[in-house]
């Protein structure tokens, strides 16, 4: 069976440092910082204070009133990033088969505010149980895909995808998958997060898996810097609407790039210490590679999963280097998780974002904040440091690492007839 | 209108968003006002919370309309 050819046809984003991709990828460019003070809640008596917040967002600006009270906040950055995303791709659903067109979605939690306030309320009661009848339906991880295919009428394939902080890119491959083997023409993918609450940021603090930079936030992330203490939390959603291209090409759609290549592995190691040598994060590039037909001469600029942190930065170079060999010296790298901070499940598809830019515009993002080498990174490696750098992309690579020692990559090639 | 009656028409416009017009004491929730089960079971658990009332499943069942709501809180709020 032959497999059919998947390109990108829209694009839509909610982040720390731009409500719409335009504004994302222009803030990109330039290296701006997404982090600051939280303003969700108290911070006083929580070891890190600031993070990669989502601002000027207003749920109703994309539902009415009673329907975004019902909903968890990553359900109204899935809705809004979704809105972008197939307004971009020009899909006229009145005109389509939409029995063929799915949504697959990553999320890394979920509904974890939804989950955190209905117990905090049971807990100060007399212990009756008195939940709240939206609970678990405004909680659930895979409500997400349910909500967009509810909105626009699309009955393809329909689910969630969870694997930490590699579950939208998780999302991407299984879209890619479907799309590639007849099993839909259009899938609606990506994937949201929202975890900047006293749950999540006090869970993530006593990892000391986050920055406590409480003093100078906006350089808190400094992925493959000496002085990197861990990584800022983001949230906010991305959204790619992949298409299969002939179906693409019928209805006159714009093409962003090509998908080319998925990879998958595990790290089969630690539950939230990477390989020490990157074995995991290796093997899953070769993975993508593979899968694309590629070599690593073919790739000029990988999205690294860099999220500043001790040993997962390390690991990573190391990884690149072993799989890349001479090549890795004529790459450019980037974690724009500099500047995004880390939108864990998220992540994927917003890193992916700027990798299809990035394929598209021949630009790439930087990574900010670097102030000292790290003497256990090769200083031979192109990280992209502080700014923007054009070059000719051909195809670049996305990583993405999960707690649970998930590993999944993907490719983005540029589109030729 | 009482007290109970404004209380309960509050809790209906802010948890079904409905114009506080429509909300007649002949209004259904589900056919009129548009709430689903789930929108039912949470309106319930307002009011027991707003009048401090437990009110039974099986009375519950019986309350279909706003006037019905009104009419049960009236005699069992005390």
């Amino acid at each position: 069976m032959e497999l059919k050819r998947v390109v990108v046809t829209g694009l839509g984003a909610l982040t720390p440092i731009g409500n719409t991709v335009p504004e994302y990828w222009d803030n990109l460019i330039n290296g701006v910082s997404g982090a600051a003070p939280i303003t969700r809640y108290d911070t006083t008596l929580f070891k890190t204070k600031f993070a990669c917040e989502v601002k000027n967002f207003n749920p109703e600006d994309f539902m009415d009133k009673k329907e975004a009270r019902k909903l968890d906040p990553f359900v109204h950055f899935a809705l809004a990033a979704t809105d972008e995303g197939v307004k971009d791709a020009g899909l006229d659903f009145e005109k389509l088969d939409t029995n063929r067109i799915g949504v697959i979605w990553g999320s890394g939690i979920g509904g974890l505010k939804t989950f955190f306030d209905e117990v905090v309320n049971f807990a100060k009661g007399d212990g009756t149980p008195r939940f709240n009848p939206f609970f678990i339906p405004k909680m659930i991880l895979d409500i997400a895909p349910g909500h967009i295919s509810i909105k626009y009428g699309l009955r393809g394939p329909n689910f969630s995808t969870v694997s930490a902080c590699a579950s939208s890119t998780n999302a991407l491959i299984d879209s890619f998958n479907y799309l590639r083997l007849g099993m839909a023409d259009v899938i609606v993918s990506g994937g949201s997060e929202a975890i900047i609450n006293e749950a999540g940021m006090g869970g993530f603090n006593a990892m000391h898996a986050l920055s406590t930079r409480n003093d100078d936030p906006t350089t808190a992330s400094r992925p493959f810097d000496k002085d990197r203490d861990g990584f800022v939390a983001g949230e906010g959603a991305g959204c790619i609407i992949l298409e299969e291209l002939e179906h693409a090409k019928a209805r006159g759609a714009k093409i962003y790039a090509e998908i080319v290549g998925g990879g998958m592995s595990a790290d089969a190691n630690h539950i939230t210490a990477p390989h020490p040598e990157g074995l995991g994060a290796k093997l899953v590039m070769t993975n993508a590679l593979r899968d694309a037909g590629l070599t690593t001469s073919d790739i000029d600029y990988i999205n690294v999963h860099g999220t500043s942190t001790p040993l997962g930065d390390i690991s990573e170079s190391k990884a690149i280097i072993a799989l890349f060999a001479e090549n890795a010296y004529k790459l450019n790298i980037s974690s724009t998780k500099s500047m995004t901070g880390h939108l864990l499940g998220a992540a994927g598809a917003v890193e992916a974002i700027a990798a299809i830019l990035a394929v598209k515009n021949d630009i790439i993002p930087p990574t900010i904040n670097h102030f000292t080498d790290d003497p256990d990174v090769d200083p031979k490696l192109n990280l992209t440091f502080n700014k923007a750098q054009k070059r000719v992309v051909r195809a670049a690579l996305s990583n993405t690492f999960g707690f649970g020692g998930h590993n999944a990559s993907v490719i983005f090639k540029k589109y030729q007839e | 209108m009482s007290d109970i009656a404004s209380r309960v028409k509050a809790i209906i416009v802010e948890k079904l968003g409905v114009d506080e017009s429509e909300v007649t004491p002949e209004a259904s929730f589900t056919n009129d006002l548009g709430a689903d089960s789930l929108d039912t079971v949470e309106l319930i658990m307002e009011f027991e919370k707003e009048f401090n009332v437990a009110i039974p499943d099986d009375q519950a069942e019986t309350i279909g309309t706003v006037g019905q709501a009104i009419t049960y809180l009236e005699k069992n709020v005390k």
